[in-house]
């Protein structure tokens, strides 16, 4: 058996698209499960008395890079395959920090407002209409911050290329990582309990 | 007025009838967040078996800009290297895209999540000190900002964060830490609006 199926041509771009809406609902149904359609439950991430948003998206994390590396490592799924966005340091650095700034003045995250939408919220319907305005505001401004937005461009980078060590450790690494965040994740919770 | 744990695991915070959903029930304590990790995980590793790529939620936003655009003004839009990228080369319905079908799917998964758990009713969420108009302004606003950030970064919190940071890809990780320390920088200084 050879993955992913869809770069093998087991099917066609028609058929992408009902696989797309299949797993959004899976994702979105998740999401939704966990909280994140309620902007209180994910800022509390960043007053650190309920990390659920860490602990969802750091389980979710090790899970999928677990999944991927024992099927790579099977043979069964090609990683080189799969689509990596190329890294360009420094307008990935800005633009994480803007993504913060925007998360907790709004809520939400693109992907998390959809379910708050969906759930009716009318502040996550107002965030999602805020968002190709920001789109907008990017598109016209592209020809004067084009040569920002390619600085630092060092093409598809992986960790494990950029620190030379094998892949094996360093998804050792970061399940260590997670382990270790999740057992400080609750210590905080408890410290930071409002009374 | 600091909400407990307890009014935090209520889906909403908006101070009226505070248990009832469309429904007329009283909604379902949240799934586990290590649970919802893992199917959010397994989601994940679906989309990079199936397709060989991961979740976003921004691209669509993106894809549908450039097609308003597109339409409104297509000239314009064909002279802007951004929007450009997502019109391809016209034979393709700009809204014929894998994450544009992944959005709509997310808010079918988020609503059937909803429905199930008795947590959808049209609300306006947020802390007891600001306005349901404050709190609509800076919704959109934060909408804005995330979207124009995760121009600059080539993805958010779903397409960067969870997809990248699982595939190990470096730039995807500085977006994450970024997008982590934009949020917590300024988590202080917005504090009142949500509590």
């Amino acid at each position: 058996m050879n993955t992913p199926f869809y770069k093998y041509g087991a099917f066609g771009d028609e058929t992408s698209l009902v696989v797309a809406f299949v797993i959004g609902i899976g994702f979105g149904f998740f999401l939704e499960r966990a909280g994140f359609g309620s902007a209180r439950k994910l800022v509390s991430q960043f007053y650190l008395n309920d990390l659920a948003v860490f602990k969802v998206m750091f389980t979710a994390i090790v899970t999928a890079m677990l999944g991927t590396t024992y099927l790579a490592w099977m043979g069964v799924l090609d990683l080189s395959l799969v689509y990596l966005t190329p890294t360009v340091l420094w307008p990935q650095l800005v633009g994480g920090l803007v993504l913060g700034i925007g998360f907790v003045i709004g809520g939400y995250c693109p992907g998390t407002s959809v379910a708050s939408v969906a759930t009716g919220r009318l502040d996550g319907l107002a965030f999602v209409l805020g968002l190709p305005v920001g789109t907008l505001l990017f598109a016209e401004a592209f020809p004067w911050i084009r040569g920002f937005y390619e600085n630092g461009s060092v093409g598809v980078q992986t960790l494990p290329g950029v620190f030379d060590l094998p892949y094996g450790l360093v998804v050792f690494a970061v399940v260590l990582m997670a382990l270790g965040g999740f057992a400080g994740a609750s210590w905080i919770e408890k410290k930071f309990q409002p009374r | 007025m600091s909400p407990t744990a307890q009014t935090l695991n209520e889906p909403w915070g908006d101070g009226r009838d505070a248990t009832r959903a469309v429904d007329g029930a009283a909604p379902a304590p949240y799934m586990n967040p290590y649970l919802a990790g893992i199917g959010l995980g397994l989601v994940l590793l679906a989309a990079f078996v199936i397709m060989g790529r991961g979740l976003g939620a921004s691209g669509a936003v993106n894809a549908f800009v450039a097609w308003v655009v597109g339409s409104l003004a297509p000239a314009h839009a064909q002279s802007n290297a951004f929007l450009a990228e997502y019109l391809g080369d016209g034979t393709t319905h700009p809204l014929k895209a894998w994450l544009v079908f992944e959005v709509l799917g997310v808010f079918a998964g988020a609503l059937l999540s909803g429905l199930l758990a008795h947590r959808v009713r049209v609300s306006v969420e947020k802390g007891p000190r600001v306005s349901a108009g404050l709190r609509l302004a800076l919704a959109f606003s934060g909408g804005a900002t995330m979207a124009f950030g995760a121009a600059l970064a080539r993805g958010c919190t779903s397409g960067q964060a969870l997809t990248g940071g699982s595939m190990l890809n470096a730039g995807s990780w500085v977006t994450m830490l970024a997008i982590f320390g934009g949020a917590y920088a300024l988590a202080y200084f917005v504090k009142w609006q949500w509590r």
